[in-house]
C-alpha cells in the first residue's frame, strides 16, 4: 500500500509524515510521531481518551484519518503547557486531584480546553454535558468538574 | 529488626495534609508512560485470534498460510505454551485461559496469536489462520448452569464441599458455608420474616486503559516485561512458571496503570506476548482492543441470591440466611465463598448461615472487581433489611443501628471484631443533613451499608537518603490512586522532614524484594507500614552517624523533628544535626544511609461504609436519575484525605453504573452482544451529581498510624442504596440489577396492573 504524504501543523510546529490511507490520526500521533499523550481507550470514538483539537474542533483522533490532517492545525496534550508554564486547567487538575490513574486526563484536558474556549463561564450542568464524551472510571467526575470550574474562574480573571 | 506495628495515637504534622501528587505533572502533560506508551528496538506487534464460539472443541489449527505472509515473524498456538504447571490446577487454568488448549470455553477465548512487523499485517495474518471447531452446547446463565441438565463445561469437575462426593460431574465446582448459631431456632423466634430472591448481571471493571505489554525474551533465558499491572511481582511469578523461565531473570516493570480495580491482578495476554517474543526472537508489543478487553478479560460474577431474615417486633434480628450462586466463568473460583463471607458482616447476629455455590459458565474467567463479590451480596441483604424494617415499622437507619456489629461481635464469617466503623457510619448518616433534605414527586431516598475485609500481605520498601539530604522511596505496590503521595507523606512524618524532600517511585521486580498484588485495599495500608519500618531503620543509622560526628554514645542521641539531638545537659553546646547535615557527611561516617523493610503487613482493619442516595424515577419511561449522593466511610486514618475522598467517590460512581446501566448481554448464540463502551455504558459526567463524602477515623489498632484500607468498600453499598431509593420513590422493589429503564418500567407496569 502506498503511503500518503501529509504536511500539517501540530502544536504550532510544521510536521511532515507518510502514513497509510487507512491509518488513523491517533496511530500517526502515537506510533509515527511519538506523541503518546493521546491514549487509545476504545478506538471507536466512545471514550474520548484520544481527544485532540483539529482546526478549532474537538475530535476523537481515533476517528480521524492521518491523511485528513493535511493542511490543518492539530493541537494535542503535548502542546497545552507553554514551556514550563502549565495551562490553568492542567494546574487545577493537579490541585483538585481531578485525576487518579490519569489515563483519561489528556483527553479531559483537551475537551475542557475546547469547552472553555467556546463557553468561558459554564454552569456545572454545561461542564457535565460538555465533558460527557470523555470517560473516567476512577474519580466519579466530582473533582474533574470542580477543577474545570476553578480553572474557568482563573482564566476569566487572567 | 523489631518493628512494632501497634497504633500509638501520635500527633501528625504531615499525615492528614493534602500536598500535590508527585506524578501530577507527568499525567497532565501526557508524559506519563502507560502500558502502550513504551517501545523497544526491533519491536513487533502481537495480535490474538479469539474463538467466536462460546463452547467448542478445537479439532485442529492450521497456521501455515499465516506463517507464509510477508512480515509475519511468529505464529503460536497452545503447543508453544507447553504445560509446565505440574499439577497446580489454578496455574493450569491461567495457562488455559491465556491460550485455549483443547476447548474454547467462551466467546473471546484466545486460540492462536501472531507477531508481525506492523498491526496491519498482524490483522491480516489472523484471518489466514484456520481453526476447525466442533461447536458444543453452551450455557451462560448462572441459574441455568447450576441446573443438572445444563451442558457440562468441564467433565472433570465434581462439586467440592458436599458431605458425600457426588457421582456425576457438575458445573458447580464448590459449596461453602459460613455462620454460627441455629437459624431454625432463630426463625422460630421471629415475629416477622422476609424472604426474597435477587439477581445481578455481570459487569466489567471498565478501566479506560486496555491491557498492554511489551515482552522481550533473550536467547540466554533472560527476559523483560513492561506491563500495566496491579502486581508486577505476581505477574513475574506466573509468567516465569508458565514460560519455564527463572523468576529472577524475568524483570517486570509496572508502567503507569490506567485503572485496574482488580482486573489487572490476573495475567491475561502477557504469557502470550512472552511466547511470541521467544519464538520470533524479537520484542513484542501486545495491546488488547476494547472489544478484547470486554470479551476476554475481567468481568465480575453474575449472581443469583436468596435471602431470608427474621426479626422480633422490637427490631432485633433473630436469624439470617442466604444462598448465593456466583458465576466463575469456565474456571473454578472462590467468588460465592467471598460473597457468603461478606453478606451479613455488618450485623450482630446470633443465628446466621450463608451457603455459596461456585458455578461454571461459558463466559470469560471471572476476575476481582473492587471488593469482589461483596456488592452483590450487600444488594440482596441490604434490600431485604429495608423490606424487613418496613414490615416492622421501624426507620431503616434505626433498624440497622439496633443490629449493627460492634467491637467484640463475632462476625458472621468467623472472627471477632476489634474497633469497627459500622455503628459510627450509621450514626453519622442519621445526623447527616442529606437525610433531612426535602424530596419532590417521584423522588426517593435510600441508604445501605457495606463491608470489606481489607488485605495486608508481603511488602518491601527501600528508603535511600541522598548526600544532599533528599530522600527516595522505592515501593513495590503499584500506585493506583495516589499512593506515591500518601507514602511520601508517611515517610516525611516518620523522618520529620518536609514532603518536598521526598520522591517516591514504584520499583521493578529486579530492584526490590517480592511484594504481593496491589489488591484488597492494601496499597497504602501495607506499604505505609513498610515505609514506617524502613524510616525507623534509617533513623537508627542517622542517629549512629550523628553520634560519630559528635563522638558521643549513640544512646545519647534522639531523633526529633528531622534532627539528631544530643540528649542531656552535658551536650548543651552541641547544636542539633539535620538529616541534611548528617547526609552530607555520610561518605566519611560509614557510607550511604538507607532504611529497608521487608515484612508481612498483618492486621488490616476491616472497613465499613454507609451511603445515602436520592433518586428520581420517571414513571413513564422507567428512567432514573441520581440527584444526590453521600458516602460515609471509616478510613482508620486518612493519610491524604483528598485521595481518600477520590476512592469514596470513584467507588460510588462505579456502583451507580452497576446498579443502573452496566451489564454483559449475551445472545442465544453465547456471544457477547455489547463489547464496547457505546453499548456497555459506564456513567458519564452528565449522569452523576457531585458525590459528597464524610471521612470517619476509627483507628486500626494494628497500624502505627491507625490506617485502614479505603479503596474498595465504597462500591459495596450503592446497588442496595439505589434499589432502596427506587423503592421509596415509586413503591416497587427491584430485585434484578441493573435497574435499567425497561426493568423499572416492567416493575411499575406490574405494580399498576396489581
Amino acid at each position: 500500500m502506498a503511503g500518503v504524504a501529509v504536511s500539517t501543523t501540530i502544536n504550532g510546529d510544521a510536521v511532515e509524515y507518510l502514513c497509510q490511507p487507512d491509518e488513523t490520526l491517533l496511530e500517526v500521533l502515537r506510533d509515527r510521531l511519538g506523541l503518546t499523550g493521546a491514549k487509545e481507550g476504545c478506538g471507536t470514538g466512545d471514550c474520548g481518551a484520544c481527544s485532540v483539537i483539529v482546526d478549532g474542533r474537538l475530535v476523537c483522533s481515533c476517528l480521524v484519518l492521518g491523511a485528513e490532517a493535511e493542511g490543518r492545525k492539530v493541537e494535542t496534550i503535548e502542546g497545552m503547557a507553554h514551556g514550563d508554564q502549565l495551562h490553568p486547567l492542567q494546574q487545577k487538575f493537579i490541585e483538585h486531584a481531578a485525576l487518579q490513574c490519569g489515563i483519561c486526563t489528556p483527553g479531559f484536558l483537551i475537551a475542557a480546553k475546547d469547552l472553555l474556549a467556546k463557553n468561558p463561564s459554564p454552569t456545572e450542568e454545561e461542564i457535565r454535558f460538555g465533558l460527557a464524551g470523555n470517560l473516567c472510571r476512577c474519580t466519579g467526575y466530582d473533582k474533574i468538574v470542580r477543577a474545570v470550574q476553578d480553572a474557568a474562574n482563573v482564566m476569566k480573571g487572567a | 529488626m523489631n518493628f512494632d506495628p501497634r497504633f500509638t495515637g501520635r500527633k501528625f504534622s504531615s499525615v492528614g495534609t493534602r500536598p500535590l501528587r508527585p506524578d501530577g505533572i507527568d499525567k497532565v502533560t501526557g508524559r506519563a508512560r502507560y502500558g502502550a506508551d513504551f517501545n523497544m528496538a526491533g519491536q513487533l506487534v502481537g495480535r490474538i485470534l479469539r474463538s467466536p464460539h462460546a463452547h467448542a472443541v478445537i479439532k485442529s489449527i492450521d497456521t501455515s498460510k499465516a506463517e507464509k505472509l510477508a512480515g509475519v515473524k511468529a505464529v503460536i498456538t497452545a503447543k508453544d505454551l507447553p504445560d509446565l504447571t505440574d499439577g497446580d490446577a489454578a496455574m493450569y487454568d491461567i495457562l488455559d485461559n491465556s491460550m485455549a488448549r483443547k476447548k474454547a470455553l467462551y466467546d473471546g477465548h484466545a486460540v492462536a496469536a501472531v507477531a508481525a512487523i506492523d498491526a496491519r499485517i498482524a490483522r491480516q495474518a489472523l484471518k489466514l489462520i484456520e481453526v476447525d471447531y466442533e461447536v458444543l452446547p453452551h450455557v451462560t446463565d448462572v441459574d441455568e448452569a447450576a441446573h443438572h441438565h445444563a451442558p457440562l463445561i468441564n467433565d472433570q469437575v465434581f462439586t467440592e464441599g458436599l458431605e458425600e462426593k457426588p457421582a456425576k460431574p457438575s458445573n458447580i465446582t464448590k459449596r461453602t458455608q459460613f455462620g454460627h448459631g441455629d437459624v431454625h431456632k432463630g426463625f422460630a423466634e421471629a415475629d416477622f420474616v422476609i424472604e426474597r430472591s435477587f439477581k445481578t448481571e455481570q459487569t466489567h471493571q471498565g478501566y479506560i486503559e486496555p491491557h498492554a505489554c511489551v515482552a522481550s525474551v533473550n536467547p540466554d533465558g533472560t527476559a523483560d516485561l513492561w506491563v500495566c499491572t496491579q502486581g508486577h511481582f505476581v505477574y513475574r511469578q506466573h509468567c516465569a512458571q508458565l514460560l519455564g523461565l527463572e523468576a529472577s531473570k524475568l524483570r517486570v516493570t509496572s508502567s503507569e496503570i490506567g485503572g485496574g480495580f482488580g482486573g489487572k491482578t490476573h495475567v491475561w495476554a502477557e504469557p502470550v506476548a512472552l511466547a511470541l517474543s521467544r519464538k520470533a526472537g524479537r520484542p513484542v508489543k501486545l495491546v488488547m482492543t476494547r472489544d478484547e478487553v470486554f470479551r476476554a478479560s475481567g468481568p465480575t460474577s453474575a449472581t443469583s441470591i436468596d435471602v431470608r431474615i427474621g426479626a422480633k417486633k422490637d427490631g432485633t434480628i433473630t436469624a439470617a440466611e442466604a444462598t448465593l450462586r456466583y458465576s466463575c466463568g469456565p474456571y473454578a473460583g472462590s467468588w460465592a465463598e467471598i460473597g457468603a463471607m461478606t453478606a451479613f458482616a455488618c450485623y450482630k447476629l446470633e443465628n446466621v448461615k450463608t451457603v455459596g455455590f461456585e458455578v461454571l459458565v461459558n463466559r470469560p474467567k471471572t476476575a476481582a472487581y473492587r471488593a469482589p463479590s461483596a456488592p452483590m451480596a450487600a444488594f440482596a441483604v441490604e434490600s431485604s433489611i429495608d423490606e424487613l424494617a418496613r414490615e416492622i415499622g421501624m426507620d431503616a437507619v434505626d433498624f440497622r443501628i439496633k443490629n449493627a456489629a460492634q467491637e467484640g461481635t463475632r462476625a458472621s464469617y468467623g472472627p471477632v471484631y476489634g474497633p469497627i466503623g459500622i455503628g459510627p457510619t450509621l450514626e453519622a448518616v442519621k445526623k447527616h443533613p442529606h437525610m433531612k433534605a426535602p424530596l419532590k414527586a417521584n423522588q426517593g431516598r435510600g441508604m445501605a451499608c457495606g463491608f470489606w475485609f481489607n488485605f495486608g500481605g508481603q511488602t518491601c520498601v527501600d528508603l535511600n537518603i541522598g548526600m544532599d539530604g533528599s530522600v527516595s522511596l522505592a515501593v513495590g505496590t503499584v500506585d493506583v490512586g495516589g499512593s506515591r503521595a500518601s507514602l511520601s507523606l508517611v515517610a516525611a512524618e516518620e523522618l520529620g522532614i518536609d514532603y518536598s524532600q521526598l520522591k517516591a517511585i514504584v520499583a521493578d521486580t529486579s530492584s526490590l524484594g517480592y511484594n504481593d498484588m496491589t489488591d484488597g485495599s492494601r496499597g497504602t495500608f501495607s506499604s505505609s507500614m513498610a515505609t514506617i519500618s524502613a524510616a525507623r531503620n534509617a533513623i537508627l543509622i542517622l542517629r549512629d552517624r550523628a553520634a560519630q560526628m559528635w563522638d558521643i554514645p549513640v544512646e545519647d542521641v534522639v531523633w526529633e523533628k528531622g534532627h539528631a539531638i544530643a540528649k542531656g545537659e552535658k551536650y548543651g553546646n552541641l547544636s542539633p544535626l539535620s538529616l541534611k547535615d548528617i547526609a552530607a557527611k555520610s561518605g566519611t561516617t560509614g557510607g550511604p544511609i538507607a532504611g529497608h523493610s521487608e515484612l508481612v503487613a498483618d492486621g488490616a482493619g476491616v472497613s465499613f461504609a454507609t451511603h445515602i442516595c436520592d433518586i428520581e424515577v420517571d414513571p413513564e419511561t422507567g428512567a432514573t436519575r441520581v440527584i444526590r449522593y453521600t458516602v460515609v466511610q471509616d478510613a482508620g486514618k486518612a493519610v491524604h484525605p483528598t485521595y481518600v475522598e477520590g476512592q469514596y467517590q470513584g467507588g460510588a460512581a462505579q456502583g451507580i453504573g452497576w446498579a443502573l446501566n452496566e451489564e454483559y448481554i449475551y445472545g442465544k448464540d453465547g456471544r457477547l452482544q455489547n463489547a464496547g463502551f457505546l453499548d456497555y455504558r459506564i456513567p458519564v459526567c452528565s449522569d452523576l451529581p457531585m458525590i459528597d463524602t464524610q471521612i470517619l477515623e476509627i483507628p486500626n489498632p494494628n497500624h502505627p498510624y491507625g490506617v485502614r484500607g479505603v479503596g474498595e468498600t465504597s462500591i459495596v453499598p450503592p446497588l442496595a442504596a439505589i434499589a432502596n431509593a427506587v423503592s421509596n420513590a415509586v413503591g416497587v422493589r427491584m430485585t434484578h440489577i441493573p435497574m435499567s429503564p425497561p426493568r423499572i418500567l416492567a416493575a411499575l407496569d406490574a405494580e399498576r396492573e396489581g
